[in-house]
């Protein structure tokens, strides 16, 4: 999970870099920075997640 | 090479700036003095001992590696093209400042304040990691900071990479941040964040059921007397860093010096008006974590606000540090005994995003896609700098275990890793408590 995690952080980043990158300044840019955005805030919340099961795990 | 002019100062600009420079270690020692007096005693003389560690191996780390990749704006860098556009990326300078005159000219003036402003960003974690966290790790963790997370980041922010060049690309005058709220802040917090995961908790901070025990900091006076520190060391770094990254006339340092002092003077009143509502009366250590947190949430757009705005922007930051260190520590089982990743992050990441919302950035009337550039920065703070610094330390962590043994942490930091306790002459003399 925490792996899983990081991972969306990095792919939601990527979603921002490349509509920054490849798309002229319109409305569907803005949705993809946001989408990207909203990415990397899944991916967050699975890495916090992870370490409160970790945790828990250890006691 | 990169399409940002070089900038340009006149010698009095120049002067000054080296001025404003040369305070800027008064927020080290500030930190310092913060995070120690937030620490426990056992643990006070290896918290400063760690701290003058951390800035001496920032400084030599950054010199000898960092400015290789960070550079500056003008001079030579790894340019990418992709869509038509180019992207600077990594800065291509060589290693051990070979080629730079060291002199007041705006490249010397970069190097000098990197030279601090790396330290500042690796004294960050000391905080989150008090109590636990071995010397030799800090180190080697501040090595990996300063070496790489730290200069690739200012790169993209301060040294005319991709993040400062978004303006070319419609999206306001790129991402903004002229005291480092993103490179010396959110980065410092991040990796705070990262370092309470792999170190874990002090040994007695979370009952079975996963409740917080309050282990107070050994010496609020220090504490406070750190945030003196802090103010005025912050007040050099906005200042320079207005100058030297965000293009500002030497005369607008007064309108940077007065919005820094009223940003902490509201955020540290604020929250010391929430925690007398909250506990019944003002909560003194977190009042002091309240006034480092505004003058946090200044750094990024103190060039661009309106004296009223930066008071709110302060305020924002006074109300939002007691929830947040509350909600990291109760919720999400985080032990940060400095608060490093609330006052640092947290309130970083809210001055960010008040430049966009709370000043027009310095173009009059504002830009379209400032805010957008903005959230660009932010993302890239979450999507790079937090997998990085984590999987960096998460790998340092496998090869140099970085948490002390058991028996150090019961013991304390100070005899177990230097033989020797901060107050040796410290006892409690019952007879004193004996009612004559």
């Amino acid at each position: 999970m925490n792996l899983a995690g990081f991972l969306l952080l990095v792919a939601g980043w990527g979603l921002v870099v490349s509509a920054v990158a490849l798309l002229p300044f319109t409305v569907v840019r803005v949705v993809f920075i946001l989408a990207g955005a909203f990415v990397e805030l899944l991916g967050l919340a699975l890495v916090i997640r992870a370490h409160l099961v970790l945790k828990v795990e250890k006691g | 090479v990169t399409s940002l002019p070089v900038p340009s100062l006149s010698e009095a600009s120049s002067t000054l700036c080296v001025f404003l420079i040369l305070l800027v270690p008064l927020a080290g020692a500030g930190l310092a003095l913060a995070n120690t007096g937030l620490g426990r005693s056992r643990s006070a003389a290896h918290a400063m001992l760690a701290s003058l560690c951390v800035l001496a191996v920032a400084a030599i780390v950054y010199v000898a590696f960092g400015f290789s990749w960070q550079g500056a704006a003008g001079r030579s860098a790894h340019v990418l093209a992709v869509g038509g556009k180019t992207w600077n990326w990594l800065a291509a300078e060589p290693f051990f400042l070979r080629g730079v005159r060291l002199d007041l000219s705006p490249v010397s003036l970069v190097i000098l304040l990197q030279i601090f402003s790396v330290g500042l960003a690796g004294l960050v974690p000391l905080s989150s990691g008090a109590d636990r966290w071995r010397l030799g790790a800090t180190c080697a963790s501040t090595a990996l900071l300063a070496g790489w997370t730290y200069p690739v980041f200012a790169h993209w922010v301060w040294g005319g990479g991709w993040l400062a060049q978004l303006g070319a690309n419609g999206l306001g005058r790129g991402f903004v941040d002229g005291g480092g709220s993103s490179t010396i802040q959110v980065l410092g917090g991040l990796t705070a964040l990262s370092l309470t995961w792999i170190l874990g908790s002090r040994r007695g901070k979370y009952s079975a059921d996963g409740m917080p025990a309050a282990i107070p900091g050994h010496n609020v006076v220090l504490v406070l007397l750190g945030c003196i520190f802090a103010w005025l060391g912050w007040l050099g770094l906005n200042s320079a860093g207005a100058i030297l990254f965000t293009g500002a006339e030497a005369s607008r340092v007064v309108l940077v010096v007065v919005n820094t002092t009223l940003s902490a003077a509201a955020s540290g009143l604020t929250t010391a008006a929430v925690t007398r509502v909250r506990f019944g009366r003002p909560d003194a250590s977190l009042s002091a974590n309240g006034w480092i947190a505004g003058l946090v949430a200044s750094s990024a757009g103190a060039a661009f606000f309106k004296p009223p705005a930066a008071i709110l922007v302060g305020a924002v930051a006074g109300v939002l540090i007691p929830f947040a260190i509350d909600f990291f520590e109760f919720r999400l089982a985080v032990d940060d005994p400095g608060g490093a990743v609330s006052v640092h992050g947290i309130a970083g990441l809210w001055g960010l995003l008040a430049v966009s919302l709370l000043s027009d950035a310095g173009v009059p009337g504002g830009m379209p896609g400032q805010g957008l550039a903005q959230l660009v920065g932010i993302a890239t703070l979450l999507g790079f700098v937090l997998p990085v610094t984590y999987g960096l330390n998460w790998l340092l962590d496998r090869v140099y275990r970085q948490r002390v043994d058991r028996e150090g942490e019961g013991q304390g930091m100070d005899l177990y890793e230097l033989g020797a306790g901060a107050y040796p002459e410290f006892a409690v003399h019952s007879d004193e408590f004996i009612p004559r």
